[in-house]
């Protein structure tokens, strides 16, 4: 039965854009290639980390939600140990409520609301 | 006798009034707690990065632990710092 997952990782800054994307490709396909079917890719860009991991302090943020069998996560995270590029990664099985929510934030209903109360606050300002 | 405008009250008598606590998540009907957007968990932790307790933010016992969760998920992918000084 396919589940649906959610991975974010964080990759190293050192990285060219062409590494980068061939690296998120490789495990694209490697996904796919197990009969995952992705459903949205997110890709955040350049972002400061909170705290220095690995002596970096800065990380390629990447989410990509897909729904899978729940063995593809077991070899999705091997490769991921394996790969040294890759700082950090967190894997999350997401339930109705959160893949509803996701979808919806995407459409933009969520995030509407909150331009509602940025828009309420500029008002009061 | 004074007048009332002369009656000037040390503390303003609002003070002692507690505001009615609710619970944010049951009335804007949010579901979910999204770990990857920071400056939305930023409102329930305090200046040193700790989570803050549920009579200060006056969540439901449901939504305190997502919203736990999802801080912890945030710390692990270094969104939120474990431990900070003057985040705010």
């Amino acid at each position: 039965m396919l589940k649906q997952y959610e991975t974010t990782v964080i990759v190293t800054p050192v990285l060219t854009d062409a590494e980068l994307k061939q690296l998120i490709s490789g495990y694209i396909d490697l996904l796919k290639n197990n009969g995952a079917e992705i459903v949205h890719e997110d890709f955040w860009g350049m972002r400061q980390l909170a705290y220095p991991i690995k002596k970096k302090t800065s990380g390629f943020y990447y989410a990509v939600e897909f729904k899978a069998e729940n063995d593809v996560i077991d070899k999705l995270e091997l490769a991921f140990r394996r790969d040294e590029n890759i700082l950090r990664f967190l894997s999350v099985k997401l339930d109705k409520f959160v893949a509803e929510f996701n979808d919806k934030k995407r459409n933009g209903l969520i995030g509407k609301k909150r331009k509602d109360s940025k828009s309420a606050e500029t008002e009061k300002a | 006798m004074a007048q009332n405008k002369d009656i000037k009250f040390l503390t303003s008598p609002k003070i002692g009034i507690q505001k009615k606590k609710y619970c944010r998540f049951k009335k804007a009907g949010i579901k979910h707690v999204d770990y990857k957007d920071g400056d939305f968990l930023l409102k329930f932790i305090n200046e040193q990065g700790k989570i803050l307790p549920r009579r200060l933010t006056g969540n439901s016992l449901k939504f305190q632990r997502k919203v736990s969760t999802a801080v912890k998920r945030a710390r692990h992918l270094s969104i939120l710092p474990y431990v900070a000084d003057l985040l705010k």
